[in-house]
């Protein structure tokens, strides 16, 4: 089990309720795509599950452990094998990419390591290779304020690439990031996950992305799940009904509505 | 979907502003009576005669060999002085100001326990940087001459206290005022904390950082040379005597030099962040 959130709500200080009475149960290995309108809740959720927010009422056991019953030695332990790849990256952009790759492993190096890496890069060959399969190898000793945007949010990902972390959360990580390579990202975190036989939970807003990689489509809408099926159930009904308070159309990444004319999204489900 | 309040038709930040400036116009100016404030006071004529008469001593400079050569000794003792100081003040500063930089706390977005251990370590961590920094350095100078008898060691101990004082407090400031994404990114992601400080707070506070460093030097060169007055040594011991002496010639000499050593600072710290940046 990687994953097992029962009854659980999140009430932020403002008094908003950001998430209402969720549970979710995933198991090791699967890949789970969140999808909703913008303030469903869907970064509060990844939060909750990161350890990152606690929740205020319910309860959340991540890895096989309540995270808030740990002492802090042993949450520090916890949180090195969650990674979160940032809607928009929290890297320094001062910092040149490769160390921003390597500060993935922080969690897991020792101090001295950590130090010693500023002198110099420690896994120049296991950054490159990470940024290489997100196809910015090449960047590897630019400073961070030289990418765009979509270059930095490949960066990210790159860093929890290396952290090889055992439950993987990301947090609209192509929202910047054109279709054709948003599909090579995509596809990369979902081999990775495949690979290493790790959980992989997304929130994406591009709906066809999330249909097209994952088996498993969570909708929230309000802070509560409306749906949680595989992809073939997911009817353009369910769909519009998710975002109707958002616009006419479902969000995709070549935002084409999804009602246009024959088959909407393309549901292709490469996972059985 | 959550119900959401509907926002007030006015700004209600205004109130608060305008009341704010109301109150900080009121405490203005009866600070302005109570100090006697008033420009017309330097174009009194008889004042005027009196300033003029001591500026007019300040030329011709004095440029005599003899006095050149202590110029220099006393310049670089000033130099060594604030310099020295200034280590000593990093080395009172960088881990008091990592101690009271709130968001490299990792109680903050972490565990249950133990979150009262940080908040009750902050709070004395902070009065020790608010005790360093709330005796002016000449106070501590007067006090050093008498234990260290007078010279240098006395300046570089002042400046080394005062200062260690106020670059820990402004460092925790700077920490906190820029961009403490990476860093809250990184503690959430199991790193430790000074692992985190240096891979993400570091690199975004560095500029300001090293330009508030060597603004504070400079600030450190000019009170070397005030407490030099006190007997710190340094061109502050020279500039006292030669005003004894009623030479206007080598003050002015002097005053020349510090600026010349304020260029040098202004200088350094551009060249500084170009290197940086």
């Amino acid at each position: 089990m990687s994953l097992d959130l029962s009854h659980v709500k999140l009430v932020h200080s403002s008094g908003h309720c950001a998430i209402n009475d969720v549970s979710l149960r995933v198991d090791a290995g699967e890949r789970v795509a969140i999808i909703g309108p913008s303030g469903a809740g869907k970064t509060t959720l990844l939060r909750l599950i990161a350890t990152a927010l606690r929740p205020s009422s319910g309860n959340v056991s991540v890895l096989g452990v309540d995270p808030w019953r740990l002492g802090p030695p042993a949450l520090r332990r916890l949180r090195a094998r969650i990674g979160m790849v940032h809607q928009s990256p929290p890297i320094p952009l001062r910092q040149r990419v490769v160390t921003a790759v390597l500060g993935g492993r922080l969690g897991a190096w020792p101090l001295w390591k950590a130090l010693g890496s500023l002198a110099y890069p420690a896994d120049i060959a296991g950054a490159r290779e990470r940024l290489d399969r997100m196809e910015i190898g090449d960047k590897l000793f630019e400073r961070c304020d030289r990418l765009s945007g979509g270059q930095l949010q490949r960066v990210g990902v790159a860093r929890v690439l290396y952290q090889q972390p055992e439950l993987v959360l990301t947090d609209e990580p192509v929202s910047a990031v054109d279709p054709a390579l948003s599909d090579r990202v995509i596809g990369e975190l979902s081999r990775e996950a495949q690979l290493r036989g790790v959980t992989l939970i997304a929130s994406l807003h591009a709906v066809d992305l999330a249909l097209h990689w994952f088996p498993r489509i969570v909708g929230i809408r309000g802070g509560e799940i409306s749906f949680d099926l595989p992809p073939l159930r997911v009817s353009d009904e369910m769909l519009r009904e998710l975002y109707a308070s958002e616009s006419a159309v479902v969000p995709t990444q070549t935002n084409r509505p999804l009602d246009m004319p024959a088959p909407g999204v393309r549901r292709k489900p490469l996972c059985s | 979907m959550t119900p959401q309040a509907t926002p007030p038709a006015r700004d209600p930040a205004a109130l608060p502003r305008f009341a704010l400036t109301a109150v900080i116009v009121l405490l203005l100016w009866p600070g302005f009576k109570l100090v006697e404030f008033d420009p017309g006071m330097l174009f009194d004529p008889r004042n005027r005669e009196t300033m003029g008469k001591f500026l007019g001593t300040f030329f011709p400079l004095a440029l005599s060999a003899d006095f050149l050569r202590l110029v220099v000794k006393s310049t670089l003792e000033t130099l060594t002085i604030a310099t020295a100081g200034m280590t000593v003040a990093l080395v009172i500063a960088a881990p008091l100001s990592l101690l009271v930089t709130r968001s490299l706390s990792v109680s903050r977005i972490g565990p249950g326990a133990g979150r009262w251990t940080g908040r009750v370590l902050r709070v004395p961590v902070r009065l020790v940087l608010m005790l360093l920094r709330s005796v002016p350095e000449i106070v501590w100078a007067l006090l050093f001459v008498r234990a260290v008898g007078l010279g240098p060691a006395a300046g570089v101990l002042a400046i080394g206290i005062t200062y260690g004082g106020m670059l820990g407090k402004v460092y925790a400031e700077i920490f906190e005022s820029g961009d403490t994404r990476p860093t809250v990114a990184l503690l959430e992601s199991g790193s430790g904390r000074i692992a985190a400080f240096v891979y993400g707070m570091l690199p975004v506070a560095l500029p300001e950082l090293v330009s508030y460093t060597v603004y504070r030097w400079e600030c450190a060169v000019r009170a070397s040379v005030i407490m030099g007055f006190v007997g710190a040594g340094g061109l502050g011991m020279q500039i006292e005597l030669s005003m004894r002496m009623l030479s206007g010639g080598e003050v002015s000499t002097m005053l020349i030099i510090f600026l010349l050593l304020v260029m040098l600072a202004d200088g350094i710290s551009v060249g500084l962040r170009k290197v940086i940046d």
